[in-house]
């Protein structure tokens, strides 16, 4: 079973429905004792950084999240909370990828990133297992993270930046895999099956 | 496109349903609306062809009408895995999260927000500004003279405002709306290309994507929006409702002009 980690902000829907498409079995819940018996873990999120901490902290999240074992994939803010630090709110995150995210401050350049952009894997990892280099995936967010030491696939929008994340058990993707139609839910697949 | 160094970002195509009492229908200016489908199976089509995003906007003024575009939106969302925006007589809050909770990613806005344009900053600190679109229909003052303005409509486009177009555009994205949704009711249905002095116009003004709608007619058309217009996004229906020209043979004839497209 796949734990849909609820801590009231994001849009679990339509991940819950993407992953129904794929027939895997998931729950949505804000227990930590409920989604410790999931096997795998995604932490949606849409909304601002500073909301969501504290809605995580508030939620008895945080440290079950900073001690999670489980394979944990995050989804855009979901992805963002799992570096040190946002600059959205001046907010202290969770810490679990080495980083800083920061916004987009390209003079001309339109914020919200909205749309498709191209996604160019930098190592192997099996997120991206049967995904072309530079397949399309759906974004939307003002902020990003510059590549780093987790960084495992980049985009370009102004500046180069963190498509996808992974350290240990955990992954991170800036973009939207439950909105990205069949690329999206074949890196959701890879997920589940490889991660 | 002289602003915005958005790189390969793919320049977006959305099929627009308008969606009265659980049919989707179309008219030609705000008017003669007739049918034009199921608004689930024509999600799904677009989606298949090759749709980058949809629109559903409620034009039901009854609250059958309106109870049935929320059930069509969850169905939508579990038909389809592609981004949409929902929209018409969303005027409070709780509607919006309710919209986001039935499976929609944006909701936009226009008269409840002519009305009260706090809502937008309402919506966005409750949803975040990637979720809150501004739409706004607009006529020009004076037909031949774009330096006249454009008065902003409300209500289906049958009232006048005393708001000019692009004012409000600056002053709805200083708000918190992180998307303009830009009709022109002077091309709306007619099918004889976008008013590219309106998308001009507000692209300059404000830094958040801007969304042409009324008067897609053909490939150059959509393709002046994109080159002339400065749009990030163009919206169309009545030529997908019509098939006068598919999804598949806009976005291949836009690439073949080197305008950045998703083709699958």
């Amino acid at each position: 079973m796949i734990g849909i980690i609820d801590y009231g902000s994001g849009n679990f829907g339509s991940v819950r429905n993407a992953l129904d498409r794929l027939g895997a079995g998931s729950f949505i819940s804000s227990s930590p004792a409920e989604l410790d018996r999931a096997e795998k873990l995604i932490l949606p999120g849409v909304g601002a950084a500073g909301n969501a901490m504290r809605l995580i902290a508030e939620s008895g999240l945080e440290g079950w999240l900073r001690g999670l074992e489980a394979p944990l994939l995050g989804i855009c803010l979901g992805m963002q909370l799992m570096f040190d630090y946002s600059q959205e709110n001046q907010t202290a995150c969770l810490g679990l990828v080495p980083g800083t995210v920061e916004p987009f401050a390209v003079p001309g350049l339109r914020t919200p990133q909205i749309g498709w952009n191209r996604v160019y894997p930098a190592v192997e990892d099996p997120l991206f297992r049967d995904i072309p280099s530079g397949e399309y995936f759906y974004f939307v967010h003002s902020y990003y993270a510059a590549p780093g030491a987790a960084t495992v696939a980049t985009g370009i929008y102004g500046v180069e930046f963190s498509a996808a994340v992974t350290r240990a058990n955990i992954r991170g993707v800036q973009f939207h895999p439950e909105k990205s139609g069949p690329a999206g839910l074949r890196l959701l697949e890879n997920f589940i099956s490889l991660c | 496109m002289e602003k915005g160094n958005s790189g390969m970002l793919a320049r977006r195509i959305i099929p627009c349903l308008d969606v009265k009492d659980g049919r989707v229908v179309k008219g030609v200016q705000f008017e003669n609306i007739r049918d034009a489908g199921d608004p689930v199976a024509l999600a799904e089509r677009y989606s298949a062809e090759g749709a980058d995003e949809l629109v559903l906007l409620d034009i039901s003024a009854s609250r059958e009408g309106r109870r049935t575009f929320f059930d069509i939106i969850e169905r939508v969302a579990r038909a389809v895995q592609i981004p949409f925006t929902v929209g018409g007589g969303i005027s409070t809050v709780d509607e919006v999260a309710s919209a986001l909770a039935a499976g929609a990613d944006k909701v936009s806005f226009n008269t409840a927000a002519v009305l009260r344009p706090e809502l937008l900053s309402e919506a966005a600190a409750r949803v975040g500004s990637q979720a809150v679109v501004a739409a706004i229909d607009a006529r020009r003052r004076r037909p031949g003279d774009p330096e006249a303005g454009w008065d902003v409509w409300i209500r289906g486009g049958s009232q006048p405002t005393e708001l000019e177009a692009v004012e409000w555009a600056r002053r709805a994205v200083g708000l918190g709306a992180g998307e303009l949704l830009a009709t022109s009711m002077d091309r709306d249905g007619m099918q004889a290309g976008y008013d590219l002095e309106l998308l001009r116009a507000l692209s300059r003004a404000v830094n958040v994507p801007v969304i042409a709608s009324g008067g897609a007619g053909s490939v150059g058309h959509v393709a002046d929006a994109f080159l002339q217009g400065n749009a990030d996004a163009v919206l169309a229906a009545s030529i997908f409702h019509d098939g006068t020209v598919t999804l598949r043979e806009l976005k291949q004839g836009l690439a073949a002009l080197g305008i950045p497209m998703r083709l699958q």
